[in-house]
């Protein structure tokens, strides 16, 4: 390892900009003559719109104009999609239902657009908003998923009957309800995996600017996948050809999945932009973001586990109904199908596994992928019910765990996962020590004496990660692939930039990939920049997010500097006059096998530019290399979580006592960073189980909008974490990396409510675990003290 | 319109603004100074601190007009002007106590006034809790709790 190199907790190359106030985000970015968008939104959960009058709004001070969803619909501008294609059991398509980025006649959520005011300052923008009266005729809206279906619910699309788009399933049905029948013991769990609001701190923006000598138009725009946003605004949405769009994602302020998507504002800003002829600049408020950005899980499930006489796990079965919201969000149709039920084996050896899954519309905010997306709903189940069937059988839960872990590799689950490698006694052993679980009994009886009662709670996690090979996931229903690009430019001075078609927001990109190509070409790691987000500089790429970008994106890099050093060696065996296969590389030199004639690296950087010692007939000249890495299938982080919590008896408050994470993410390439990640995911998990669900009245309107009601963890709210690794490397890719930023979040909310069901002896608890929800179930079930 | 005053950053500034422009966008759309943020909208985030007269305000909530003829710093401010950075911007870069970077800024803002009201050596459960008015959803706090700690000390130096 060199100082820079992998492995290395080297200090991040971005950090200089943001400590300094340098970042620049999407709303730090101006063009001259910019405007501002305010969006004029339905108050109303579910209306059809009868007229819209925009005249005294559009004689406001300072008001450009003022659009509406019918202009948008006479200009042709074409629907958002949904770009996973799901097929219900009987073999028919999902039902999407028409998405306009501005509705023109029915709003389906609170929130969603009706027209768009183009003005000089926001202020003005505002105030003219208020000035568009829309005339709404009230229909009644459906919010709860387990209702969505029901007789008397009302409609929401046309051609959607019972608001289900699809009803999907996987596994061997029969197999599993006969191993149902043999069941000595069958577990059961009524499940509500509570919907979140993402929160990036940094809220949604889009600039676009209309480029009329050339009829081009660029977006900034808050991405994780700039390039797949252009495909779909080019392709589907048709508002300029792919070669006519530049999208740039500047710095972005988080994203959690939530920034994947494509959504109705940038749309709109473009095709404003080209109306009026000036930049139009989009930038969420809070507010707003609650009612506009994806929202995360909401799902309602029943599961059951079946075990014989032995506590060995004979199948699982699983009925989930997932809310999709209003309108089908970009990649949502495969969040609670493949990239859920395919996660149903956790880390046991199950049998047998059968999943069902429908999927509704109802008058919400549209749900997609968040942090995890579908794994975390995947471990809650199944954790859940190990730890359930544990207590029921009255075993140790961590010797329930071994005893059905799965402990040979590759390992092939009922649900289409190959499991590629894993250790999943180590991981559970390590986290064992780090938590002294052996003391817990006293640590128990010492919380009693205070009037307090402790509970301790496991999550053995898993995750399908670096997503994911095209052909695998073009076979499930997706209309991309998944592999990812990189281009390595080496300077003639010997500087080396890095294209990649990932994007980092947080994860710190700019600082691993450089530790990488440092290492492997013996070039100083200041000596290497990282370009991504920007369509005009990257080719193409499929962005980040599924903890893909070091599996996926890191590969790319790994193929196209073989490439780079396959050339360099040509153009140094010119130099030194030896045929290329003679020629060693090594620490950024170039040798002449058996013998102590080498050139520097920056000397064949040089050279291979100059073109001095070689004719164009012999070789090109130049050094840049581009890969396009598919990889050869997912891969797969595990690891165990264990949390203790204390519990206040007088008030239902949970105090996360203590925690500790033990994750195997293979080739670990800055342990900082990857520390950092595990924190992170753990911190949102906590705020899953304990403080956060976004709550629809039965009208449709969003209780927790904003962030004095919807519950972000703070610092208080959470305690330091002790964060270890244990290290299998994914075979499934050149540098063994499985990939680590979901991990805390999937396996978090589990290892909570476990903990809190144990202190409490009761499993009649839901998410979020609130103190008021606590005290509650007190009342219902006293806890034992110890 | 209304005139207004101050000083940003050791400089003079005047600009004429609308009564109801909020500092933050004094700061970001007059100054350009965008390293102060907008993260949300009532006043819960803390992305927008900044120091008025040395004391730790959110300037999504603060009239520019308020602050007429008074002393704001704001990030851009903190580093020395041969570029040396403060102490606590060190401490942040050293302990990981960033990933976006969206909130660090009010996040540094808000640290150095933890640390004026409780002096240099800081424990983890006062930093925690007079944290409550920043919030951060990249770094579960850990790293950043760190940074405070030690940026703290650092400043003594």
């Amino acid at each position: 390892m060199t100082a820079n190199g992998i492995g290395a907790p080297v200090r991040r190359k971005e950090d200089f900009r943001f400590i300094t106030g340098q970042g620049q985000y999407t709303d730090d970015v101006t063009r001259p003559g910019e405007t501002r968008a305010v969006f004029v939104r339905s108050p109303h959960a579910h209306a059809r719109i009868k007229k819209i009058d925009v005249a005294a709004a559009k004689k406001m001070p300072g008001v450009i104009d003022v659009l509406t969803g019918a202009q948008l619909a006479a200009d042709k501008v074409g629907n958002l999609i949904c770009g996973w294609m799901i097929h219900s059991k009987d073999g028919s398509p999902m039902k999407m239902a028409p998405h306009p980025a501005l509705a023109a006649a029915t709003v389906n959520h609170v929130g969603d657009a009706v027209a768009v005011v183009i003005a000089e300052t926001t202020a003005q923008g505002k105030d003219a908003a208020e000035k568009v009266v829309v005339d709404y005729e009230v229909l009644p809206a459906v919010v709860d998923p387990a209702k969505a279906q029901g007789k008397g619910a009302p409609q929401i699309h046309p051609d959607v009957p019972d608001n289900t788009i699809y009803q999907w399933h996987l596994g061997d049905q029969k197999a599993v309800e006969a191993a149902f029948k043999a069941a000595k013991h069958v577990t059961k769990l009524d499940i509500i995996n509570n919907r979140l609001v993402p929160n990036a701190m940094e809220p949604r923006a889009a600039l676009a600017d209309y480029d009329a000598g050339n009829d081009s138009l660029t977006l900034w725009n808050t991405s994780q996948n700039p390039h797949v946003a252009r495909l779909v605004i080019s392709a589907f949405v048709g508002i300029a050809p792919e070669h006519k769009l530049r999208v740039i994602a500047p710095d972005v302020g988080g994203g959690f999945g939530s920034k994947i998507f494509i959504y109705p504002e940038e749309v709109v800003c473009l095709w404003a932009a080209r109306k009026v002829k000036r930049p139009v600049k989009w930038t969420s408020e809070r507010s707003e973001a609650f009612l506009t950005d994806a929202h995360g899980r909401d799902h309602v499930t029943h599961a059951e586990l079946a075990l014989d006489a032995n506590g060995k796990i004979t199948a699982l079965r699983a009925k989930t109904i997932a809310n999709l919201g209003a309108y089908m969000s970009t990649f949502s149709s495969s969040v609670p199908t493949y990239l859920y039920a395919t996660l149903l084996s956790g880390q046991y050896d199950i049998p047998q596994i059968y999943c069902e899954v429908d999927a509704v519309y109802t008058n919400t905010v549209p749900v997609d992928a968040y942090r995890g997306a579908g794994r975390p709903e995947a471990t809650f189940v199944v954790e859940r019910l190990v730890e359930v069937a544990a207590r029921q059988l009255g075993l140790d839960p961590t010797d329930f765990r071994k005893r059905n872990f799965i402990k040979s590799f590759p390992h092939q689950t009922p649900v289409i996962m190959a499991y590629d490698a894993g250790d999943y006694n180590a991981s559970l052993k390590k986290a064992m020590e780090l938590a002294d679980v052996k003391n817990f009994g006293k640590r128990k009886r010492e919380s009693a004496r205070h009037g307090k009662v402790r509970g301790i709670g496991y999550s053995t996690y898993i995750e399908a990660c670096g997503i994911a090979p095209s052909q695998a996931v073009g076979s499930l229903g997706a209309g991309v692939g998944l592999w990812e690009s990189a281009e390595v430019r080496v300077n003639p001075t010997g500087s080396v930039e890095v294209l990649t078609g990932t994007h980092a927001h947080g994860q710190g990109h700019e600082t691993t990939f450089a530790q990488l190509v440092s290492e492997r070409l013996g070039i100083p790691f200041e000596s290497v920049s990282i370009v991504h987000g920007d369509t005009d500089k990257v080719q193409f790429g499929m962005g980040t997010y599924g903890s893909r970008s070091g599996a996926v994106g890191m590969s790319a890099i790994v193929k196209a500097l073989d490439k780079i050093e396959a050339k360099a060696k040509k153009v140094a065996g010119f130099m030194m006059e030896a045929s290329e296969n003679d020629i060693e590389f090594k620490d950024g030199k170039f040798t002449v096998k058996g013998t102590d004639k080498s050139v520097g690296f920056g000397d064949v950087a040089l050279n291979a530019y100059i073109a001095h010692k070689f004719t164009g007939a012999e070789l090109e000249p130049g050094l840049k290399e581009t890969s396009f890495y598919d990889p050869t299938n997912f891969t797969f982080p595990a690891g165990c979580h264990i949390c203790e919590v204390e519990i206040d008896q007088e008030t239902g408050k949970t105090e996360i006592a203590n925690w500790v994470a033990v994750d195997d993410f293979g080739t670990v390439i800055n342990p900082m960073i990857v520390e950092g990640q595990v924190h992170g995911g753990i911190a949102q998990g906590v705020g899953q189980a304990l403080l956060e669900g976004a709550v629809y009245d039965a009208n449709g309107q969003l209780v927790t909008g904003s962030l004095m009601d919807y519950t972000m963890p703070r610092a208080h709210d959470l305690p330091s974490f002790h964060v270890g690794l244990t290290e299998t490397k994914s075979p499934s890719n050149p540098l063994g990396i499985k990939g680590c930023g979901e991990a805390g979040a999937i396996a978090a909310p589990a290892a909570v409510i476990n903990a809190i069901t144990d202190a409490l002896g009761t499993e009649d608890i839901a998410m979020p675990a609130t103190a008021n929800a606590v005290w509650t179930a007190m009342q219902k079930h006293p806890p034992k003290a110890a | 319109m209304a005139k207004v005053s101050m000083t940003v950053n050791g400089k003079a500034v005047t600009g004429d603004v609308e009564p109801r422009t909020l500092l933050v966008q004094f700061l970001r759309e007059n100054l350009r100074l965008t390293g102060t943020h907008v993260g949300c909208d009532t006043s819960q985030c803390g992305a927008c601190v900044v120091h008025i007269d040395g004391v730790a305000a959110k300037s999504c909530t603060t009239l520019a007009v308020q602050c007429e003829g008074q002393s704001i710093t704001t990030i851009e401010g903190l580093a020395s002007p041969d570029g040396k950075l403060h102490p606590m911007q060190e401490a942040f870069r050293e302990n990981h106590g960033l990933q976006c970077g969206y909130c660090t800024p009010g996040m540094i803002m808000a640290a150095l006034d933890i640390v004026r009201h409780n002096g240099n050596e800081l424990d983890e459960h006062t930093i925690r809790e007079q944290l409550d008015g920043n919030i951060c959803r990249c770094t579960g706090y850990h790293n950043i709790v760190k940074a405070i700690e030690a940026g703290a000390r650092a400043m003594a130096k």
